[in-house]
């Protein structure tokens, strides 16, 4: 290899890094405020609590607190355990979550897809039905939790009404009181709720689409059910992950909605329930706390094993 | 555009239809609830019997519902105004720029909504008196941002992700900085996603009620889910549902309106509403 | 220096000028922030006691409401008591907070001047934590018996006296009602969801059997018992024949629901339901009655939970002598009978129930004198801060009854063990 092939060669690479050094530079200067701004509201909380985990701090005297190591995670007593991790009711907690988040999460997608198709196809007053969607996900949750406890009431609630007048119930359901429509009824208020949310991200995703596919497509004359399998579902797959992913987190931290609408019952009772329970009704911050990091720890490894499996990119390459 | 079928229209206005009724008929049983009082509560009804404004009125008279209101609008607008800033100029390097680590961030600001909103309660509580701007509206804006800066990062950086590279590079070429690319190449672009995360992040804070509930005491600082939980009876345990109701509905017809303002521009960048089934 | 100096200086100097003209009263009055109801006449009340007390006294009242419910209002409480913040001085509590919150306030006897005496003494005794008054009696409130007058009488039934006489009638009146057609009707509605509520209603049940409070004053657990378990037996038989399955989601309004809208035989609830039930747009105005619940058996005694809110000064407060003065005038005798008149808010001093004024706007204080008198305290000063523990494990067990999880005595047997877990080197 001669001398001056050598310095043509490396003089392009030396512009182009120079050029990605300065790239890379304001990436963190762009980067630099939020992470800022995340540290400062969210570091010290959150450090806070994991902190707390250790420890046996209650909260009528914070000041007595003392660290105790691991005994809120698993502990034993004159022969007994006590512990998060041999608490039946915890398990049953991370159990209901569990299953309610798989639950709603893939009625919300399949549904949230329907409706996001359906607002993005031109039709006459798609404003106002826009508008009319986002109204579930408008109303302030307090409400909306209690508004479904009054319509899934078993004597006047509207629900019962409805079923028996066209005749698919013969006597009223409790909802909310029987173990085994409790969950279901919890599930069915919370895809009302947020289906419009993923619809709305979806749709985003929908928006944002090259239009040149279709055009290709269409010339081509292929069937429209296979044009959105083949082409549209890839491409928006990104949009609907995001989308999935935060409703998972959101939904496997549910709280309000299962406090209203069935109070502290093991049978529809949450992981965030359970750790509220301890910190604010028991006064346990430590047990609570603990709860609390488990939890994360619990949601952390479903996340990992979603953006896995769900191929979701996190550090790789652009396009 | 392609003209569709009478069939498929017929198909297309009855999956409306059931989207609409499934939507709206709680909200539509909510309108109905509050022009009614007292033991029509425990009553079922499916059309509008009276017009009793009184639960309006009231939802005005017992409490500075207006300011609530203001208060809301406030906060919500800065909390979307800051995520979105932060979010943007966040997601252009974690989208566009390969740099180490850059997993592990986003994973990281991810994981600041794996906790459990009570559980960050208590810190949050201390940082807010340790800066001294408990029971103002700052506070708020502060403490919703833990709730909606994961979020719009999140969604705006895999939106800016899936922007072609040719886009930048002819920017890049012409000399263009970062922030001139940003502004001028991918915003305009990027309108649907920046109106549908600045939505969904506004109605959270417009929703936030544990934070709005802790970190203010006096009524002309309250938000408007808080003030709607303090709308109480004449006693302990008495539901005084028509004024909650009218109380919700005022608070429910902002949001339908920012999103007819906004709704159009749901539709735009490169579609430029080209694209139509 | 100089600064400091001055600072010195004017510190000194304050005390001595003090007492002299003006200064008098801007070194005495202060604002206090009290914490009552929301919105209607509880805060109306609450406001225009405080504002008498305000105008006598040249101080300043600053009202803050809170959440009505009542776990959003204690979990606010906390958060603001466990920081130490001085922003509210005055605290609404319930009748079940001074054994979990006693840390957080002043020991009020030093300013009572002896004036706790004349009120309720179960009342007061809930009130004293570790030998101090951490908060003063407001006002009281206790389970009742609500039935249909109209409906007793059709079937010619008296108002029973015990349970398994009110389980009877109910049953009877509701196969003939539906008999005739009323297919929605119910004999019996309580409070069934798990909360608090359901510990008030089951603490009811257990001690009208003469099975004891839970956990007794020396804090030994005494919940598994044979009276307990008989008084869980009749109330598990109850779903699905005479009360509707969704009692166990039920909370007060939505049985008062039930109730009001003629569907319910019997229920059982707070004196609140009374006014409502007889409101001009009530289907079942001046059919209802009121009554003490029933005894558990003829040896049983009529037993409803103790209810009602105190008054509390946290010792975080900058002002703890003004806001105790507060305090004991919003509790004294006078704003009670106001409060009796004004707002039919229960007195927690019992000459008011004997007062005319009183009684002439609210009758049934008179007939159910003896029952809030006897009312039953939950165990919540023995168990402290533990108590939230104890009712969330008694209302699972009588959940699980109600529903059928489980029988009585196995339901007993864990409840047992379960409060001895959480007991474990006492309370």
């Amino acid at each position: 290899m001669s001398d001056i092939a050598l310095t043509t060669a490396t003089a392009a690479p030396a512009r182009r890094s120079r050029l990605s050094q300065s790239r890379l530079r304001s990436a963190w200067l762009f980067l630099t405020p939020m992470i800022v701004v995340l540290a400062v509201v969210a570091g010290w909380p959150l450090l806070r609590t994991i902190w707390f985990g250790f420890t046996d701090a209650n909260l009528s005297d914070l000041s007595a607190t003392q660290f105790i190591g691991l005994e809120n995670y698993y502990s034993v007593y004159d022969g007994e355990t006590y512990g998060l991790i041999v608490d039946p009711s915890w398990w049953n907690a991370v159990w209901n979550t569990i299953w309610f988040s798989a639950v709603s999460v893939s009625i919300e997608t399949a549904l949230g897809l329907i409706v996001a198709l359906v607002l993005n196809a031109n039709f006459r007053g798609r404003a106002l039905v826009r508008a009319a969607v986002l109204i579930p996900w408008a109303i302030p949750t307090i409400v909306s939790a209690k508004m479904w406890g009054w319509m899934l009431h078993d004597q006047f609630g509207v629900l019962n009404d409805i079923l028996m007048g066209i005749g698919l119930l013969s006597q009223p359901v409790a909802w909310t009181a029987d173990p085994q429509t409790a969950m279901w009824a919890v599930v069915m208020v919370d895809v009302w709720k947020t289906t419009p949310f993923m619809a709305l991200l979806i749709l985003a995703g929908l928006q944002m689409l090259p239009a040149d596919c279709y055009e290709a497509a269409r010339v081509d004359g292929i069937h429209p059910v296979k044009v959105f399998f083949k082409v549209t579902l890839p491409l928006i797959r990104p949009a609907i992950m995001v989308a999935v992913i935060f409703r998972a987190l959101d939904a496997l931290r549910i709280f309000d909605l299962i406090y209203v609408l069935t109070s502290n019952s093991s049978d529809t009772m949450s992981m965030s329930v359970y750790a509220r329970q301890q910190l604010v009704d028991f006064q346990e911050v430590g047990y609570g706390s603990a709860a609390s990091t488990l939890l994360f720890l619990v949601i952390a490894a479903l996340t990992i094993a979603t953006i896995t499996l769900g191929k979701v990119r996190l550090g790789g390459e652009m396009k | 555009m392609m003209r569709r079928s009478p069939l498929k229209t017929l198909g297309l206005y009855a999956l409306v239809a059931a989207i609409v009724v499934f939507s709206v008929f709680p909200f539509y049983y909510a309108i109905l609830s509050s022009f009614r009082s007292g033991s029509e509560l425990f009553t079922v009804t499916y059309w509008p019997s009276s017009f009793d404004p009184s639960n309006y009125i009231s939802v005005f008279a017992e409490q500075p519902f207006a300011r609530n209101i203001l208060n809301s609008v406030a906060v919500a607008s800065v909390v979307v105004g800051l995520s979105l800033f932060l979010g943007v100029t966040a997601a252009y390097a974690l989208a566009r720029v390969s740099f180490r680590g850059r997993g592990v961030l986003l994973f990281t600001i991810l994981s600041v909504s794996m906790f459990p909103q009570v559980a960050v309660l208590s810190g949050m509580f201390e940082l807010i008196r340790l800066l001294g701007i408990y029971n103002s509206l700052p506070g708020l804006v502060l403490s919703n941002l833990i709730l909606t800066l994961p979020f719009t990062v999140w969604v705006l950086t895999t939106f800016m992700r899936e922007l072609p590279k040719e886009l930048e590079e002819a920017a890049v070429v012409d000399g263009a900085s970062s922030w001139v690319i940003v502004r001028h190449v991918f915003l305009p672009l990027m309108w649907p996603a920046l109106v549908t995360t600045g939505l969904l992040a506004f109605i959270a804070a417009w929703n936030e009620f544990l934070f709005a509930l802790t970190f203010t005491l006096s009524n002309d600082m309250r938000t408007v889910p808080v003030a709607i939980a303090l709308i109480t009876g004449a006693s302990q345990h008495e539901l005084p549902w028509g004024n909650i109701m009218a109380a919700s509905v005022i608070v429910t017809v902002p949001l339908v309106v920012l999103v007819l303002i906004f709704q159009r521009k749901i539709v735009s960048g490169l579609t430029a509403g080209a694209v139509k089934g | 220096m100089l600064r400091t100096s001055i600072l010195a200086a004017t510190a000194l100097a304050v005390p001595l000028f003090a007492p002299l003209g003006a200064g008098h009263a801007g070194a005495q009055a202060a604002e206090i922030s009290i914490s009552c109801g929301a919105v209607g006449i509880e805060l109306e009340l609450c406001k225009s006691g405080a504002d008498a007390w305000a105008e006598k006294t040249g101080n300043t009242v600053k009202i803050v409401s809170t959440p009505n419910s009542t776990t959003e209002r204690l979990a606010l409480y906390q958060q603001l008591l466990a920081s130490g913040a001085d922003d509210i001085d005055v605290f609404q509590i319930d009748v079940i907070w001074p054994g979990i919150l006693s840390n957080h306030f002043i020991d009020l006897a030093a300013y009572s001047d002896g004036a706790e005496k004349a009120h309720f003494a179960p009342i007061v005794e809930n009130n004293r934590v570790g030998g101090q008054l951490v908060a003063m009696p407001w006002y009281t409130d206790a389970g009742l018996l609500y039935y249909r007058k109209d409906l007793l009488e059709k079937h010619g039934k008296p108002v029973p006296t015990t349970w398994q006489e009110m389980t009877e009638t109910a049953r009877i009146i509701q196969a003939a009602e539906r008999a005739e057609g009323k297919d929605t009707l119910w004999g019996f509605v309580f409070q069934g969801k798990a909360y608090e509520g359901l510990t008030c209603d089951a603490l009811e049940w257990v001690d009208s059997f003469g099975g004891g409070t839970i956990v007794d004053a020396d804090g030994e657990i005494t919940i598994n018992n044979p009276k307990a378990i008989e008084a869980f037996e009749l109330a598990g038989s109850w779903v699905g024949d005479i009360t509707p399955g969704g009692v166990l989601n039920y909370a007060e309004e939505e049985a008062r629901g039930v109730f009001q809208s003629g569907n319910a035989v019997f229920m059982r609830n707070w004196p609140y339901a009374w006014g409502l039930g007889n409101s001009a747009d009530s289907p079942v105005k001046g059919k209802i009655g009121v009554t003490a619940l029933p005894k558990g058996g003829p040896d049983g005694k009529n037993t409803g939970t103790l209810g009602g809110w105190q008054l509390s000064v946290s010792k975080y407060s900058a002002n703890p002598e003004i806001a105790a003065d507060l305090v004991m005038y919003l509790t004294s005798e006078a704003e009670q009978k106001r409060r009796a008149i004004e707002g039919t808010y229960n007195p927690t001093i019992a000459s008011l129930y004997e007062d005319a004024d009183v009684l002439a706007a609210a009758p049934f204080f008179g007939d159910l004198y003896e029952t809030f008198t006897n009312a039953v305290a939950r165990p919540s000063r023995v168990t402290g801060t533990n108590y939230n523990r104890v009712s969330n494990a008694f209302w699972n067990a009588s959940h699980d009854v109600l529903s059928g999880k489980t029988d009585a005595a196995t339901a007993m047997a864990d409840l047992e063990r379960e409060l001895k877990r959480i007991k474990r080197r006492g309370w």
